[in-house]
C-alpha cells in the first residue's frame, strides 16, 4: 500500500517535471521566436542608416560599384566635406535658427498652457478645444499671406521669417505641456496661494521647476523640428547663399558640379549625426512626449 | 499641539474645523491675458489674417507686384478644368493616401505587437525601431534616392543576391518611384509605432487571461480583444493621416529633384501650391488650391469622423471628457 503510494508520487513528480521542462522548453522557443523577429526587423530599420555610413567612408570610384563594404576606408571624406561645400557655415546657420526658434517656442508656451491647465476661468475649456482645432489647419492656407507679410516687412531672406514665428506659441506645445501640468496636484499651487504667492511667482517658481521633464520635452521637439525643416528655409532664405541651412545646402549639393556622389552620404551622415546622438541620451524625454499627444513636433 | 500638527501635515484633505477656510479666489483676468497673448497675437497674424487674406485671393489674380485683381471664380474654373497638373497632382495624392495610410498603420501595429512580446531587451529594440522617424526628411530622402539606385546603390544588389531577377528601378521607374517614397515612410514609422504601443500595453492583461481561459486562439483573442480597444489610435492615426498626406511634400520634393521625375510621378498637391505660388508668383491661384485642399481635408474627416460611431470604441466614453 505504502509501497503503492510512493510509486504514484513519484510518478506524479515526474510528470509535473516533464511538463515543467516541456514549459520551459516551449517558453524558450517562444523567446527565441520572438527575439528572431525582433533582430529582423532591427536589421531592416538599421540598413539604410548603416549604408549611409558605409557609403560615406568610400572613395568616389567604389561609391559607384555597389560594394557593401569600405575599401580602402577613406576617413578623409569627412575632412574634405568641409573643403568642398560651406559645410560649417550651413551647419552654424542650421544650428543658431533652431536654438532661437527653441527659446522661442519655450517661452511663448509655458505661460498660456499654465493658464490652461492651473487656473479655472470662463471660457477656458472653448479656448483649449478651439486651439486643438487650430493644430489640424493645413499650413498651405495660411502659408501664402504670411509670405507677404514677410516679405512686405522685407524679411525675405532673412532668418527673421523662420525664428520670430516661433516666439508667438505653439499650439502642439502648449498642448503638451498643458498635459503635463494637469498632473501637477492643485494642493501645491493652493498652499502657495493662502500664503499670498502671485500667480507669476507661483508658475515660475513652483510650476515651472516641477514641470522640467515636460519643459526639455518641448524644447527637444522644437530644436529637431527646426533642425529637420526643409519647407521654411527653401521659403524665406534659399535666394542667399550665405543664409542656407543643411537641408538647402544638401539638397542642392547635385547642383553643386565639383561635390561627388559619396561626399554627398558624407553630408547626410553628419546632419544625423546630431539628431541621433541627441536622441540616444533623451529618448525617454522624446519617447513620453509622443506618448502624451499623440503626435511629433 | 496635536491639532495644528494636523493642519501641518494635511490642511485641504481634512475637511472640517481643522482645516483653514478656503478662500474664493478671484480670477486674475489680467494674468490670464498677458499669458495668453502670445498666443492670440500668433493666432491673429499667423492665422486669421492670413486665412481671410488667402480666401479673398483665392478669387483674385495676384502676382506679389501687382495689387490683387478681382477675377471671381476663374481660379476654380482654371482649376477644375484646364489644369491637368492639378488633377496629376490630387491622383498621385489620393493614390498614396489610399495605399499608404493603412500600410503604415498595420506596420505600426505589427511593429508595436512584436515589441509587446519580449521580457527582456524591449527598451533596445524600441530605440531602433524609432531612431529613423527622428533623421532628418531630407537626408533621409538623400539616403534612399542613393541606396535605392539601380545603378550604384546596394539595396538592388542585394534583393539580386536573394533570388530577385530584375528589382524595381525605384525612384528612377515613375511605376515605382511613390512605393520608394512609402517604404521611406514606413521607415520613419517610429512615432506612429509609439502611439500604437502605448495603446498594446493599455490593454488590461486580465482581457487575454480569461479569453484564453476561454480556449480562445492568438488570432481570436487580437481579433475581439485587441483590434477593438484599439480603434481609437486606429482612428486617430487615419484622421492625422489623411491631413499629413494631403500635406506630403518635403520628401517627394528633394526625390524629385534627385532624379528629374520629368513624368510627375511625385507631384503631389502640396507641391502643386509651391510650384504655383512661389516657381509662378501666381498667388491668387495658388491661395484657390489651399483653400481646395482645406476643404477636401475637411470633408476626409468629416467623414471618418461620421463613420467612427460604427467602429471606433471607447473604454471611457467621448475623446474629450
Amino acid at each position: 500500500m505504502s509501497t503503492m503510494t510512493l510509486d504514484n508520487r513519484a510518478r506524479i513528480e515526474a510528470q509535473s517535471r516533464q511538463a515543467r521542462s516541456k514549459k520551459k522548453w516551449n517558453s524558450f522557443l517562444h523567446m527565441v521566436g520572438n527575439h528572431s523577429l525582433l533582430i529582423a526587423l532591427s536589421v531592416v530599420f538599421i540598413m539604410p542608416l548603416y549604408l549611409v555610413i558605409v557609403l560615406s567612408l568610400m572613395s568616389k570610384g567604389q561609391a559607384e560599384t555597389r560594394s557593401l563594404w569600405p575599401h580602402p576606408f577613406v576617413w578623409h571624406n569627412y575632412i574634405t566635406v568641409f573643403t568642398a561645400v560651406p559645410f560649417l557655415k550651413w551647419t552654424i546657420n542650421t544650428l543658431f535658427v533652431a536654438l532661437m526658434g527653441t527659446i522661442g517656442t519655450v517661452v511663448s508656451s509655458v505661460p498660456p498652457a499654465y493658464v490652461l491647465s492651473r487656473l479655472q476661468w470662463k471660457g477656458r475649456h472653448t479656448t483649449f478645444i478651439f486651439l486643438l482645432s487650430t493644430m489640424m489647419l493645413p499650413g498651405q492656407v495660411t502659408m501664402i499671406p504670411v509670405y507677404i507679410i514677410f516679405s512686405r516687412l522685407h524679411w525675405i531672406p532673412s532668418f527673421l521669417p523662420l525664428i520670430v514665428p516661433s516666439f508667438f506659441s505653439s499650439a502642439f506645445s502648449i498642448f503638451l505641456l498643458r498635459q503635463f501640468f494637469t498632473s501637477i496636484p492643485d494642493e501645491i499651487s493652493d498652499a502657495a496661494r493662502i500664503d499670498g504667492c502671485s500667480e507669476f511667482k507661483l508658475m515660475m517658481k513652483i510650476v515651472v521647476p516641477l514641470a522640467k521633464p515636460a519643459i526639455s520635452a518641448i524644447a527637444l521637439f522644437a530644436f529637431l523640428g527646426s533642425w529637420n525643416d526643409f519647407f521654411g528655409p527653401l521659403l524665406y532664405i534659399v535666394e542667399n547663399e550665405d543664409l542656407w541651412t543643411l537641408g538647402i545646402g544638401l539638397n542642392a549639393f547635385q547642383g553643386i558640379h565639383h561635390v561627388d556622389k559619396n561626399m554627398m552620404m558624407t553630408a547626410s551622415a553628419l546632419f544625423m549625426a546630431p539628431v541621433i546622438i541627441i536622441f540616444f541620451f533623451s529618448q525617454k524625454v522624446f519617447i513620453e512626449g509622443v506618448t502624451l499627444t499623440g503626435v511629433k513636433g | 499641539m496635536s491639532q495644528a500638527r494636523v493642519i501641518a501635515s494635511s490642511p485641504f484633505k481634512k475637511k472640517g474645523e481643522l482645516a483653514p477656510p478656503r478662500r474664493k479666489l478671484k480670477t486674475p483676468w489680467l494674468f490670464i491675458f498677458l499669458c495668453m497673448s502670445p498666443w492670440l497675437f500668433g493666432i491673429i497674424f499667423f492665422t486669421a489674417y492670413p486665412m481671410i487674406s488667402s480666401f479673398y485671393q483665392s478669387f483674385t489674380k495676384f502676382n506679389l507686384i501687382e495689387s490683387p485683381k478681382w477675377v471671381g471664380l476663374e481660379n476654380f474654373h482654371r482649376m477644375f478644368f484646364e489644369d491637368s497638373d492639378f488633377w496629376q497632382a490630387l491622383k498621385n495624392t489620393v493614390w498614396i493616401s489610399v495605399i499608404s495610410i493603412p500600410l503604415r498603420i498595420a506596420f505600426a501595429m505589427f511593429t508595436a505587437w512584436v515589441l509587446t512580446k519580449p521580457k527582456r531587451g524591449r527598451n533596445i529594440y524600441r530605440t531602433i525601431f524609432f531612431l529613423p522617424s527622428m533623421v532628418p526628411a531630407v537626408a533621409a530622402t538623400m539616403a534612399f534616392t542613393y541606396i535605392f539606385n539601380p545603378a550604384y546603390g546596394p539595396i538592388n544588389r542585394m534583393l539580386e543576391a536573394i533570388g530577385i531577377k530584375e528589382p524595381p528601378f525605384w525612384f528612377l521607374d515613375p511605376k515605382w518611384s511613390k512605393w520608394g517614397l512609402i517604404l521611406l515612410g514606413l521607415w520613419g514609422i517610429g512615432d506612429t509605432m509609439i502611439i500604437f504601443l502605448a495603446g498594446l500595453l493599455d490593454v488590461p492583461t486580465s482581457l487575454y487571461e480569461a479569453a484564453s481561459l476561454e480556449g480562445a486562439s492568438g488570432w481570436q483573442s487580437f481579433r475581439y480583444i485587441t483590434l477593438p480597444l484599439m480603434t481609437p489610435v486606429i482612428f486617430f492615426s487615419t484622421v492625422t493621416g489623411v491631413i499629413g498626406s494631403f500635406q506630403y511634400f518635403t520628401q517627394a520634393y528633394v526625390a524629385s529633384g534627385q532624379v528629374n521625375d520629368y513624368s510627375h510621378s511625385m507631384y503631389f498637391y502640396a507641391t502643386h501650391i509651391y510650384f504655383s505660388a512661389f516657381r509662378a508668383y501666381e498667388m491668387g491661384y495658388a491661395s484657390a488650391l489651399a483653400w481646395v485642399l482645406l476643404v477636401i481635408t475637411l470633408l476626409c474627416t468629416l467623414v471618418i469622423l461620421k463613420t467612427q460611431k460604427r467602429w471606433v470604441h471607447y473604454p471611457n466614453g467621448s475623446l474629450f471628457k
